[in-house]
């Protein structure tokens, strides 16, 4: 890519994006609608700045939520598709349930899972865990599985024992499949972080994100809830980046995906 | 079939596709059983486990520098990295990739590849060393240098080959026993030999006379072998 190619990949969204918010700004003061309605950006980066100390709050809590899922996400999905590789009877028993739990909607099961535990913050652990386990658990299983039959020969050739194999030439083949649903997995965790607090509503005793949302609605705190909203995106956009960055990373001295850059 | 192995023989498995060439010497290395018959080995254990393969396919674990690659078999074998790592450069060397030890195999042209795979065949000094087809997805030019190290260092060490083509030439460059196969079923159509003072007697003996007759030979001999089947 040259460098002229790797600027407007930076330039043309940030142009656009600053055309919307002027295009947006304009429209809000030139036709007077009310902030209760549609605030300007302007109003909302205002508020954002003004309502910092309690929104950095929330904002820390859903962080917290969501890594903390996303991990558990990680080593639990990466344990099991490991299990499943070494046994074809665990595979098939279990497989199973794990789409039950990835096709069941999460705001379906999410009021179930706030009233069967106590603490709010596992209860809403737990949901962003569900919606994020699925993508790593099934990437990886794809990955472990796929490695190149003539690699697995001479493995058996050379006597490589079950261990050795998984070591040495499931998991780095596994590598790319694991990180590609890593990404996938990060913004699930947000998103399901979000959801689970929406549904646990304002009984909440952890208050995230979402919390503040539905506060700022009820209030007809609107700037504010545009506030919290912009907060909800930068962090998913953020975690997107800082999940390509790893992959890109790990990947790039061997594997052909992670040449051509990051943000794929 | 009937084949019998002599230590340090060059054996070359002449055939067109679906004659079972692979498979057999799958069979040899002990990746499939055979469904009838042995495949019996010097009573010695070793020598059972003393063998190197070469895929079709380069088949290198992307993840791994050449040095990691060709000191695979070591590793997996318990020799300590240090070791195995001292060994595979050894080979590397003799394969001509001095230099590219910390290259990836993406970096590598379809060749150099191909020379890591053969260094980590013999990184373990294997008595027996059994190539599917290794060459035949090389351009012409890259092949008959490849052929030319490969029949340098077997002439210097002498481990016993068996050797997957489905090229005339390459079969009568390289081997001194070739057997030519026919399908359906697989078996043995016929042996011929290219003794070794022909390919000593001349420097140039891809260009020589004799070369030509021997690959006029193997061509009938294998015409005649499709014809019956």
């Amino acid at each position: 890519m040259t460098g002229a190619a790797r600027w407007l990949r930076w330039l043309a969204p940030g142009v656009l994006g600053l055309l919307a918010l002027t295009a947006w700004e304009v429209a809000v003061r030139v036709n007077e609608v009310p902030p209760f309605i549609l605030p300007g950006p302007v109003l909302v980066a205002q508020t954002l700045v003004a309502d910092w100390n309690s929104l950095s709050v929330s904002l820390l809590i859903t962080l917290q939520i969501t890594f903390a899922a996303l991990a558990v996400a990680a080593s639990l999905g990466l344990l099991l598709a490991i299990l499943f590789t070494q046994s074809r009877v665990i595979e098939m028993s279990l497989f199973p349930y794990a789409v039950v739990l990835q096709v069941t909607p999460i705001v379906a099961i999410a009021p179930l899972i706030i009233i069967w535990v106590d603490d709010v913050r596992a209860a809403l652990l737990i949901c962003a865990w569900i919606v994020a386990f699925f993508p790593i658990l099934s990437n990886t299983t794809v990955g472990l599985n796929s490695t190149d039959p003539n690699l697995r020969d001479l493995f058996r050739l050379y006597g490589a024992s079950r261990w050795q194999v998984l070591w040495r030439l499931q998991l780095p083949s596994a590598m790319p499949y694991f990180l590609a649903g890593l990404r996938i997995s990060g913004g699930l965790a947000l998103i399901g972080a979000i959801v689970a607090e929406f549904v646990a509503g304002t009984g909440g005793a952890a208050s995230g994100l979402a919390y503040r949302i539905l506060e700022s609605g009820y209030q007809l705190q609107i700037p504010r809830m545009f506030a919290a909203l912009v907060l909800v995106s930068g962090t998913g956009i953020v975690i997107f980046m800082a999940l390509s960055l790893l992959s890109h990373l790990l990947l790039r001295r061997w594997h052909d995906s992670a040449g051509a850059g990051e943000g794929r | 079939m009937d084949i019998a192995l002599a230590r340090g023989d060059f054996l070359a498995l002449l055939g067109p596709s679906g004659c079972g060439k692979s498979t057999l010497l799958r069979m040899i290395a002990g990746l499939i059983p055979p469904t009838a018959g042995e495949i019996a080995f010097p009573a010695d254990p070793e020598a059972r486990r003393s063998i190197g393969f070469v895929f079709q396919e380069p088949t290198l674990m992307p993840w791994a520098t050449a040095l990691r690659n060709a000191a695979l078999p070591l590793e997996l074998a318990g020799t300590p990295r240090r070791e195995a790592e001292a060994r595979a450069a050894e080979m590397l060397a003799r394969m001509g990739l001095k230099g590219f030890e910390h290259a990836y195999p993406r970096a590598l042209s379809g060749g150099m590849k191909m020379r890591v795979s053969i260094a980590r065949a013999l990184v373990t000094r294997p008595r027996l060393l059994l190539m599917d087809e290794p060459f035949a997805a090389l351009d012409e030019i890259t092949r008959f240098r490849l052929n030319q190290d490969l029949l340098a260092l077997w002439q210097d060490e002498r481990f016993t080959v068996v050797f997957v083509t489905h090229s005339v030439f390459e079969s009568v460059f390289l081997a001194e026993r070739i057997l030519v196969m026919a399908p359906r079923p697989g078996r043995v159509a016929r042996e011929l030999r290219v003794p070794p003072e022909d390919r000593a007697a001349e420097a140039e003996f891809r260009t020589s006379a004799r070369y030509a007759a021997h690959c006029r030979e193997v061509s009938h001999a294998l015409a005649a072998a499709m014809e019956a089947a």
